[in-house]
């Protein structure tokens, strides 16, 4: 069960060179919209081709430039969930199921019955796509690609387009089918959040590029690049020059910044996640003299946006509203500072 | 022709069997040139698609012209037909071809405007699901597209059926023969019976009138069908 992709494809605006080699686990390919991740699907199921390179789906070869080899996606059999479901709107959720089988009638109702039931949607067999909600929509969808036993399963930003009541919903059972369905499976998501929560590992892709593969707690904790730290939500990145083994300078925001381990040659650029940032009352290590620009109001969070003194640069600040409101009751704090240990070290990406 | 009191209605047979001859033909030379047309990939598309919608900006008594030029006797397929003794000048059956060739870019057009309306998500799913093009066309493409292609015969009937210019230059206007109803009011007008035109004008708004609501009935309100959920 495993995954292997090596594909180039040029593009309007950047060149696709997907390197990729994925075991049976549930991989989260995190993106900003337009940097190539539905298009590397569209290749792997067939419904694009790569000008070049090589695709195999558990052994199999399904796409092979040097030996000519481009297997239609009707052979390749693999699930693929789209972002509207694409349930066949002329068709009651029966036969969106059953028209993908083939097998003998009989057959085919009594599979298509059986994956209705399973999926929770025994009673809508006869119903058409625009009477389910979307919640059933999705299971019909899923039921519909698991009936034919894929190779392996991918899933396209499905839930981008949903409120947020409803997605959590979908999002816990979209999860368990992942975990039950015992396969490769790539979930494509511009949203950090929702591919933490639902996959192990992660392939941050970035204008056509995979920028960094691995476990997800790596992945968030220790990015190594900025288009990673970016797309796992760091807010705050400034250019930065080694000055010593143990301190940098970071360029854009005019401070120099203590670090715990040793500074890496080709460093060129740091990141401080919003939410690591700390109050401090005096100077000390990595506290720094800051002016408030602007406090804004969550439901849950307060963000501010500040700037270190005799500098311009806008720099995020996020914390918990209980947290802010002990810290704010007499005055507004006037350094901030933040652990060596949580400086991310970056690199620019090429 | 129509005597004192009683109402011939030879031009209105002529007129429906002509019509509907040229509404099959174009019925399905439209669906299936829309279907080569939102397929194809080739850098003359833009052209094709131009030469094939240029009937429907024409003066009729151009496709006339060229109906003739190319039928004639001394036309290239006018000159081979009569090897086989078909004459297309001054007969029914190039009242059949003016009447296909001014109606057919309205199926084409409505017919192609349907398939491009497709979600490409229900093209694409319906491949990873193991379902053949052949498939995919009768099964989703065309359910989908049906109100349209309804509407675009029932539009290019309408046109088949009032068409003048090309059909009296390449079929003439003979009585009894290829004087439809279009001709016959003409007729009736250059030679003074108003009474008769008006007659038979009266006759051909109901008729239009009654294809209009047809088509609105039939072109979709809501979004309900032809569209992804």
């Amino acid at each position: 069960m495993s995954l292997y992709v090596s594909i180039k494809k040029t593009l309007n605006e950047f060149e696709l060179d997907i390197n990729l080699a994925v075991g049976k686990s549930s991989v989260g390919i995190l993106g900003t919209s337009g940097s190539g991740k539905s298009m590397t699907l569209k290749c792997i199921a067939g419904l694009e081709t790569p000008d070049s390179g090589l695709i195999l789906i558990n052994g199999k070869v399904v796409f092979s430039s040097e030996r000519n080899i481009n297997v239609p996606p009707q052979e390749r059999n693999v699930g693929y969930l789209f972002q509207n479901y694409a349930l066949f709107p002329n068709m009651t959720v029966l036969e969106n199921i059953t028209i993908g089988l083939k097998l003998p009638k009989q057959e085919r109702i009594r599979i298509a019955l059986e994956k209705i039931e399973a999926f929770g949607l025994g009673g809508l067999e006869n119903v058409y796509p625009d009477r389910l909600s979307g919640g059933q929509q999705q299971r019909a969808a899923l039921a519909r690609i698991l009936v034919k036993k894929p190779e392996i399963l991918m899933l396209d930003e499905p839930f981008s387009a949903l409120d947020s009541s409803l997605k959590w919903q979908l999002e816990q059972e979209a999860i368990n089918t992942i975990d039950h369905y015992d396969a490769t499976s790539l979930f494509v998501s511009h949203s950090r959040d929702e591919v933490y929560r639902i996959c192990s590992n992660i392939a941050v892709v970035s204008k056509g590029k995979v920028d960094s593969f691995g476990e997800k707690k790596e992945i968030f904790e220790n990015p190594k690049t900025v288009s990673s730290a970016k797309l796992t939500g760091c807010k705050n990145i400034s250019k930065a020059k080694k000055i010593d083994s143990k301190t940098i300078m970071c360029v854009d925001w005019g401070i120099n910044l203590a670090i715990d381990n040793s500074v890496l040659e080709d460093l060129n650029y740091i990141g401080i996640r919003a939410h690591f940032f700390e109050v401090a009352f005096c100077e000390r290590t990595n506290s720094f003299e800051i002016e408030i620009r602007k406090i804004i109001e969550a439901p849950f969070t307060i963000t501010i946006l500040f700037n270190f003194k005799n500098n311009n640069t806008s720099i995020w600040w996020e914390i918990n509203k209980a947290d802010w409101e002990k810290i704010s009751k007499e005055s507004l704090p006037n350094y901030l500072s933040v652990s060596p240990g949580k400086v991310l070290k970056l690199k620019e990406e090429f | 022709m129509a005597g004192e009191n009683i109402m011939d209605y030879t031009p209105l047979l002529i007129s429906f069997r002509i019509a509907l001859a040229a509404t099959v033909i174009t019925f399905f030379l439209g669906i299936y040139s829309a279907r080569l047309m939102v397929n194809s990939r080739s850098k003359w598309k833009g052209l094709i698609d131009g030469i094939l919608t240029l009937p429907l900006v024409l003066p009729p008594t151009v496709i006339g012209l060229l109906l003739l030029i190319v039928f004639g006797k001394n036309g290239f397929i006018g000159d081979f037909l009569l090897n086989f003794n078909i004459r297309v000048v001054f007969s029914v059956s190039g009242a059949v071809i003016a009447a296909a060739v001014v109606a057919y870019p309205l199926m084409y057009r409505t017919t192609k405007g349907a398939f491009e309306q497709i979600d490409m998500n229900l093209v694409y799913a319906a491949r990873t699901l193991g379902l053949s093009e052949h498939k995919i066309f009768w099964k989703i493409i065309i359910p989908l597209s049906l109100p349209n292609i309804r509407a675009g015969t029932i539009l290019a009937f309408s046109r088949a059926l009032g068409e003048f210019g090309a059909t009296i230059i390449i079929a003439g206007n003979i009585p009894n023969k290829t004087q439809t109803i279009s001709l016959l009011i003409y007729t009736a007008i250059a030679g003074g019976d108003m009474e008769l035109a008006v007659r038979w004008v009266g006759i051909i708004i109901v008729i239009s009138l009654l294809s209009v609501f047809s088509v609105n009935m039939f072109t979709p309100a809501k979004s309900g069908v032809g569209r992804s959920v």
